[in-house]
């Protein structure tokens, strides 16, 4: 009996207006695997994300997941079915510290809900946890420092830690490494690695390396579809993936 | 009521939701333009009521049509240079403060310059008396006449002839024809000039259009400046019109706070949809005394003092009158969050 | 394996602090034993727990509301209604208890009214909030049984025998049921700071929109604060109509809501005790200040703009920023700056004041003469010295009290870069 995709997209479009950003894309993500969306700018990647994770609701089209259908659902619920995500640009907490950051993200998993009659202090495995994942992501040390007051990079590995923190077992990422030096890339592809073992992960990025470093399949997406999607090596090969790229016309055209 | 009181009701009210109108249009602008909401902008109507009052003592009422705008504009303008530029970087909830604070002190002010009583601020002599009167007749229908109607028009001599003369004032007349100039101008200067073009521009993206060389710290003083103004000149009609005192500030604030909301944040269109709607509601309801009482009678049920709900059905129209915005404000949020015509979420 | 019990010098101060609290609560009116002493500490216990409420959504939730007084004012009503059928014999409760039915009123109107106005955030919540004020304020007109009309509604919150010689009669008796109501509330505000749903609170202050990428409904969260607020207005409410034993529709009003606005922020929204500190500057501004000029209001705008513009943070932040730099040692550095900053600062109030005083004077007091008595000396306020006089006064002390700004300015600057490296040093950072 085989699983339901983790990620199924069918036919899904998105209009902003008069302009179709998302035209009509299909995409089966399996469970387990890891996936990286690449493309030109302005192909609608983000978009994609924010209709996966409910931040925009398709114009038309499903989007299932697990095989349950999920848009037009508010995040929360989405997040509640085990989806989680993270942002192109940093979208923390930026009045609470690096731990209560964290924390935020793994008391609804957790089952604290709107509990106000609990001390957080108290809660043995909400706190517990944080501390595992602040030593994953290496802010141990950073531990009561304003959100606000960290540096790009301690941003992006907060950002990430909040993402995984509640344990979503399909975990979206975008452009997690944007911006970051060769050594910090180096070492949050290693990241990436660790803390989405056993789980799946769709990402984009533009960075060659991380996705041919990471990535199980790649899908490209260019002008709202996907044109290919494929094992890194075949997507390389693609005519398609190439014109789309470096412009070069393939043959016929 | 009967056709000429509604004719004349009816166009108390547009005038009123015009007046509104004005008001709520500068609030909008400067909503949109700068996402601030600005608390003090009834105190910049109240301004230009004294302003005018103060010029049309010294020099004529037309001058103080003319100059009253202008000097609020200069005062908006000012404290968008020295006080909301400086809170800019805080947020839009410093920024709603800091004009919250504003209201206050301009409130202080003018009671300090002017005392707390209502000032003789009236329409000028070309503006005093009807623009036109309804003349009702049980024999002829419903007239009109420009102007005054002569007393022999309104007063029956004969017994089976019922004649009933309805006024409706100039300065009325005078207030819509202002408020629909004042809507063409903005609209043309937003959409047919060049600093509109760079008003609407650094809207939606204020750092491209100051990489562009234009100085958008001006075009948002100019903004502010220009807002007060459009408040200004609706505080020289209305408080001719109405009353000056220190008072008509929180009088009309909260009205066009619900204007903006019900029409939807950020929306000019619907801003004047929802002051007509508001006008001509509150005017209405003004008028009619009748309350639910008087509709449980027709369905055959009396009620006493003692059933129960009583001081609720016993509440007539008039009485209810001053909760209607409000009312429909909450009805807005509840059936239709984004407003009328709701763009901007706030 | 962790032991049962940590204790850090941390909890240390924590305990220490709250023990002071409890002390002054306890202490002050033997120490200020006049009877307009003790019914500004009575009104100072009631406003706090009414400024803490605010600032729960306020300073904590990131929610502005214009129409706080609304659930303080029906709290008040609901529970001058419940002394009253208490008196008439018609529902037996003890007394001290009714203010708790004024928190259950303000619960309840929370619940109501909490729905449509939590659908909103930002600046349409605040004019959502504005809207409702206004309209129960307007209905407090059309309801003359509920709401009393013209006079309000009086109750007696004397009732009955003395229990254990308490009667409720003597204020004193009363400013002690206040404090200890202004204990507990203020505990338990403080508490719902640190349980989940007061995290999750400040976490959608700070980012509405990732709350719900973690699971949380931003909405409900919002909505639950809200009630919370109301129960807590709402029992400030049923203190404040046992203690004036009338409830007036300006109670509900909008000068109510607006000071509450004003004072919270003034006396600092981003830290806990901030509320605290604008509660007492509330009772001794409305009391004290109106009865020394006439101008009150003006210098409280004015007060006001300045704190906006120059220190959002209200006194709390002041406060917190100086305890910092003490904690370095290097306060004493400042000290100098401080004083010349407050010197000039009060030169130039003083003769900004004596302009406005005159001012008011020819307003509303022409009739007693063209003379007052301003900080010991006489003014005429025909005369063209006087006014002179003042304006030199208050120019050459705003001109002073630039200078030493931006003296004060770049002291302070110093001070801080000095403490952030010190900061770094600690972290072993460069």
């Amino acid at each position: 009996m085989s699983r339901p995709p983790a990620i199924e997209l069918r036919a899904l479009r998105r209009n902003f207006g008069k302009t179709e950003i998302i035209r009509g894309t299909d995409l089966k993500v399996n469970a387990g695997e890891r996936v990286a969306i690449i493309g030109p700018n302005g192909a609608g990647k983000s978009t994609l994300f924010n209709l996966i994770s409910g931040r925009l609701a398709p114009s038309s089209g499903g989007v299932l997941l697990h095989g349950q259908p999920i848009d037009g659902r508010k995040p929360y619920e989405i997040n509640r079915l085990g989806l989680a995500r993270s942002f192109q640009v940093s979208n923390l907490f930026a009045g609470l510290s690096v731990f209560e950051n964290i924390r935020c993200a793994v008391l609804w998993p957790l089952g604290y809900r709107y509990a106000f009659w609990k001390f957080l202090s108290d809660l043995r495995d909400a706190n517990e946890r944080t501390d595992e994942v602040l030593r994953l992501i290496g802010l141990t040390k950073r531990r009561e420092v304003l959100a606000a007051n960290l540096t790009y990079a301690e941003q992006r590995a907060l950002e990430i830690g909040i993402t995984i923190a509640g344990g979503a077992n399909v975990v979206l990422l975008d452009e997690p490494t944007a911006g970051m030096s060769r050594s910090e890339t180096t070492r949050f592809v290693q990241l990436i690695r660790e803390v989405t073992v056993g789980k799946t992960l769709l990402m984009v990025e533009h960075d060659m390396s991380v996705v041919f470093g990471l990535a199980d399949r790649v899908a490209v997406l260019v002008y709202g579809e996907v044109i290919a999607f494929d094992t890194p090596d075949a997507v390389r090969a693609d005519a398609r993936v190439r014109e789309a790229y470096l412009g070069v016309p393939v043959a016929g055209h | 009521m009967d056709a000429s009181t509604v004719a004349i009701s009816l166009l108390n009210g547009v005038s009123y939701g015009l007046l509104l109108f004005m008001l709520s249009s500068g609030l909008t602008l400067i909503f949109s333009m700068m996402g601030v909401l600005n608390f003090a902008h009834a105190s910049f109507y109240m301004l230009g009521a004294y302003f005018g009052y103060m010029v049309a003592h010294q020099v004529g009422f037309w001058w103080g049509l003319l100059l009253a705008p202008l000097l609020v504009g200069l005062v908006g303008a000012g404290f968008e240079r020295y006080c909301l530029r400086k809170v800019h970087k805080f947020g839009h909830v410093p920024e709603l403060l800091v004009t919250f604070g504003l209201s206050y002190v301009l409130l202080e002010l003018v009671q300090l310059i002017w005392g707390r009583g209502a000032m003789d601020f009236g329409p000028p002599p070309a503006l005093q008396g009807p623009l036109f009167t309804l003349i009702d007749s049980s024999r002829d229908g419903l007239g009109a006449v420009i102007g005054q109607a002569a007393p022999a028009l309104c007063k029956s001599a004969v017994a089976e002839l019922t004649l009933r003369c309805t006024q409706f004032p100039a300065m009325r007349g005078f207030m819509m024809a202002m408020a629909l100039l004042m809507l063409a101008s903005v609209w043309l200067l937003l959409t047919r000039t060049r600093i509109g073009l760079v008003i609407q521009a650094a809207l939606t993206h204020p750092q491209v259009v100051e990489s562009l060389g234009h100085n958008v710290p001006r075009v948002f003083m100019l903004v502010f400046g220009g807002g007060a103004a459009l408040a200004g000149l609706a505080g020289v009609i209305g408080g001719s019109a109405f009353v000056t005192e220190p008072g008509m500030a929180a009088a009309v604030g909260s009205i066009s706070f619900v204007v903006v909301v019900v029409g939807g944040m950020g929306s000019l269109a619907g801003a004047f949809l929802a002051s007509l709607l508001i006008g001509v509601l509150q005017t209405f309801a003004v008028a009619i005394d009748a309350s639910l009482l008087s509709v449980f009678q027709a369905l055959g049920v009396t009620l006493t003092p003692q059933s129960p709900g009583y001081p609720l059905w016993k509440l007539t129209l008039s009485q209810v009158a001053p909760i209607l915005p409000y009312l429909l404000l909450v009805l807005m949020l509840v059936l239709r969050p984004k407003g009328l015509l709701g763009t901007r979420e706030g | 394996m962790q032991p049962a019990l940590r204790f850090k010098p941390h909890d240390f101060w924590r305990g220490a602090l709250w023990s002071a609290y409890a002390l002054v609560l306890t202490v002050a009116p033997l120490i200020f034993k006049s009877s307009l002493a003790l019914t500004m500490l009575s009104q100072i216990g009631i406003a706090i727990i009414a400024c803490l409420a605010f600032n729960m959504l306020f300073g904590q939730g990131g929610m502005l509301s214009f129409g706080h007084a609304v659930y303080s004012g029906l709290g008040s009503f609901f529970a001058i209604h419940t002394l009253r059928l208490v008196s008439e014999g018609a529902w037996s409760l003890p007394v001290s208890l009714v203010p708790l039915a004024g928190g259950l009123a303000g619960m309840g109107v929370a619940v109501l009214l909490g729905y449509v106005t939590t659908r909103k955030a930002g600046t349409t919540f605040a004019m959502i909030t504005l809207g409702i004020g206004e309209l129960v304020w307007a209905m407090s007109l059309m309801f003359p049984g509920f709401f009393g009309g013209e006079g309000g509604v009086t109750g007696n919150r004397v009732v009955g025998q003395p229990v254990w010689g308490v009667s409720f009669g003597p204020q004193i008796q009363l400013y002690y049921l206040i404090a200890l109501y202004t204990f507990g509330a203020t505990a338990l505000m403080f508490a719902f700071t640190r349980t989940p749903l007061g995290r999750m609170l400040n976490a959608v202050r700070d980012n509405p929109e990732r709350v719900e990428f973690v699971g949380y409904s931003t909405q409900r969260v919002r909505y639950l604060a809200f009630i919370a607020s109301g129960l807590f207005s709402g029992i400030a409410g049923g203190l404040a109509a046992l203690n004036f034993e009338i409830v007036t529709a300006e109670t509900v009003g909008a000068a109510r809501s607006g000071a509450y606005l004003l004072f919270t922020f003034l006396g600092g929204a981003t830290f806990f005790f901030g509320p605290i500190i604008g509660a007492v500057l509330m009772v001794v501004a409305t009391v004290l200040l109106s009865d020394l000029t006439k101008a009150w209001l003006l210098y409280l705008g004015l007060g006001f703009l300045f704190m906006v513009m120059y220190a959002p943070g209200g006194v709390a932040s002041l406060v917190m920023m100086n305890l910092r730099v003490a904690a370095y040692g290097k306060l004493r550095a400042l000290w100098t700056s401080y004083l010349a900053l407050a010197a000039t600062a009060l030169v130039a109030l003083c003769g900004t004041a004596a302009m406005i005083e005159m001012v008011y004077h020819l307003q509303l007091d022409a009739a007693l003469g063209n003379e007052l008595r301003f900080m010991g000396t006489t003014l005429n306020v025909k005369a063209l010295d006087s006014w002179f006089g003042a304006a030199f006064v208050a120019l050459t002390g705003a001109g002073l009290f630039e200078v030493s700004r931006r003296r004060f300015a770049r002291e302070w600057g110093r001070v801080q870069s000095e403490i952030q490296r010190l900061m770094r040093q600690g972290e072993g950072r460069p």
